[in-house]
């Protein structure tokens, strides 16, 4: 079979492939042992993948540092009501794109699609003052209130909705269902998943966020867990490098529980961000 | 095909069809229902985004044209910010720092992703391929700002774990951090190793829309190997490669984490970023006013660049 002359032997292409997974493991598989190392021992070359006196004391430092329960307390407050609102905003407005008829349905649709195009870091300045004048700078609230609408978010939703027969509605229509009824009961239950992607995709991106919160947010008791982890690095020298990456490991707990559970989602949410654009 | 008027072959409209339209252009009950929900739907998204991106988009280009520091009243600037940004020297390396991080970076990670996609959608068993995928993808779910802190350390030039593994090939240790010649090659790397499972991603779902019988019948014509890629695969997948390059030039030239944690824009100001740029000189140094001709400029790059890809990409995206 003309497989066989397919460029590389499997078994090459398999071991390359494994070299190159190790190589993108690499990074976090040493962040994890050095955080468990003691810092005498953090600098050893080559690397000691298993420490030999393994120690929790650097996470004890974290907690002797900075306030990891409030950055932590901050991080999921900012990131779990943003994820909740965007996925009450863009399940909405998906819902009214894709199933209802309105006036001005096109350009609004245009709209929210020009929106995905402009960078945050363009319209920074005004956001800023814009969430001063209403008093909003250095509050949590000032972080979360600006992330509700999500034109992505819209735009998968609208997908979504659009993928659903509309037979149903209309059998429900005829049952004498109203508009809201045969959102609430017909649509909105089997919008689930999308709605998933969704909220995965938010949590994500928000508890990763760094730029907003370091414009955002100026004293410490507001600042979330990567602007606490970077301040972490600055205030201390070299010496501390465990105690750094035990922040850090705990940082990505979160991030790697969602990545765990909510793998799929994430994975079908970066994939319709191509294939439907 | 658009443009040749399709015959109307609808049935003649019966009273029956008609209805509910009956009355004059009063609309029905449920009409004025469905239009309440819509606007009740739409509210909490059209009134955030005409508040939070169009407002501040056009707040950006009035607020560069006016001198401002938040404490003093606003002061008329006509042109002298944009005619600033044209001449500070720190500006113009930024733009270029960006230019050159874009080519370099978006190449590298399609070079990377497309590479390991066509390896992951070979023979294999499933699971061992759901291995691959998953950590190819894991960087991406890491935020940028402390993956950056762990790189630092690993990039460092006397105790860093990169300097080390280079030793073990025999090549002396390299300043990444702290040289100017290398930092930005530090950035993209750091850079590149975070976002390149995000095309991989791309590339992996493009390919599983490629039908195989297609595969199949250029094997049949006797196509192999790299022939085939070129040939069959590469245009096939070209939608989602234009995809692919278009989202991650938007995103590269928004690069902000990395270089402002790994390097802090140095040495000297060689991987300042235009981000960086409107970060300082907005809150640090509190010139709103440049920093918005900075912002407005780097939002017509962006768009520029993007038109140009796509018109670039009539002559080689084909569509099945």
């Amino acid at each position: 079979m003309s497989r066989a002359r397919y460029s590389l032997a499997p078994w090459a292409r398999i071991a390359g492939l494994a070299a190159c997974a190790l190589l993108t493991l690499g990074p976090v598989i040493w962040t994890v042992s050095t955080s468990l190392r003691t810092p005498a021992e953090s600098f050893d070359l080559p690397p000691k993948i298993i420490p030999t006196h393994p120690t929790v004391e650097s996470y004890r430092g974290v907690f002797d540092q900075i306030d990891v329960w409030l950055l932590a307390l901050n991080s999921t407050l900012v990131t779990a009501l943003i994820a909740v609102g965007q996925m009450i905003t863009a399940g909405l407005a998906g819902y009214a794109f894709a199933r209802l008829d309105f006036r001005f349905k096109k350009p609004l649709f245009g709209l929210v699609l020009a929106t995905m195009m402009v960078p945050l870091q363009v319209t920074i300045v005004p956001v800023f003052l814009v969430l001063k004048s209403m008093s909003l700078t250095d509050t949590l609230l000032g972080l979360i209130i600006p992330a509700f609408p999500t034109a992505f978010g819209t735009f998968l939703m609208r997908q979504y909705f659009l993928g659903m027969p509309k037979d149903l509605g209309e059998a429900a229509m005829l049952d004498g269902a109203g508009p809201w009824r045969t959102f609430r009961s017909v649509y909105a239950p089997l919008a689930t998943p999308g709605l998933a992607i969704v909220g995965v995709l938010a949590f994500n991106y928000h508890w990763n966020e760094f730029f907003r919160p370091l414009i955002l947010e100026t004293s410490g008791q507001n600042y979330t867990l990567p602007l606490g982890l970077v301040s972490l690095q600055g205030n201390l020298g070299t010496g501390s490098i465990s105690v750094v990456l035990a922040g850090v490991v705990l940082s990505m707990i979160p991030a790697v529980a969602v990545f765990l559970v909510g793998q799929r989602p994430l994975r079908e949410g970066i994939t319709s961000a191509g294939v439907n654009r | 095909m658009t443009n040749t008027r399709v015959p109307d072959v609808r049935p003649p409209r019966t009273v029956a069809a008609t209805a509910p339209a009956v009355g004059g252009d009063r609309p029905s009950a449920r009409d004025r229902g469905t239009r309440l929900l819509a606007a009740l739907f739409l509210t909490p998204t059209i009134v955030g985004i005409v508040v939070f991106t169009v407002v501040p988009i056009v707040g950006s280009v009035v607020l560069s044209f006016f001198h401002w520091n938040v404490i003093d009243s606003p002061r008329w600037a006509g042109a002298a910010n944009y005619r600033e940004v044209f001449t500070d020297s720190t500006v113009l390396v930024s733009f270029r720092n960006t230019l050159v991080f874009m080519v370099l970076a978006v190449a590298l990670q399609l070079l990377i992703a497309l590479t390991l996609a066509l390896a992951v959608n070979g023979r294999m068993p499933v699971w061992l391929r759901s291995v691959f995928r998953s950590a190819f993808f894991f960087p991406l779910v890491l935020s940028a700002a402390s993956i950056s802190v762990v790189m630092k350390y690993l990039f460092n030039q006397d105790f860093g774990v990169v300097n080390w593994a280079l030793g073990l090939i025999g090549i002396a240790p390299v300043p990444w951090l702290t040289s100017e010649n290398s930092a930005m090659a530090a950035v993209i790397l750091v850079y590149v190793w975070q976002q390149f499972g995000f095309s991989f991603l791309l590339f992996v779902g493009g390919l599983n829309n490629i039908p195989k019988e297609i595969h199949e019948a250029a094997s049949l014509d006797g196509a192999t190997g790299l022939r085939k890629h070129l040939h069959v695969t590469l245009p096939l997948l070209s939608p989602t490669l234009l995809v692919a390059t278009v989202v991650g030039v938007i995103n590269a030239l928004q690069v902000f984490e990395q270089p402002y944690v790994l390097t802090d824009g140095g040495p000297g100001d060689s991987t300042r970023t235009v981000v960086m740029v409107i970060y300082e000189s907005a809150f640090e140094q509190l010139r709103f006013g440049e920093a918005s001709a900075v912002g407005v400029l780097l939002f017509v790059l962006i768009m520029v660049v993007t038109a140009l890809q796509f018109r670039l990409s009539r002559r080689f995206v084909h569509y099945q």
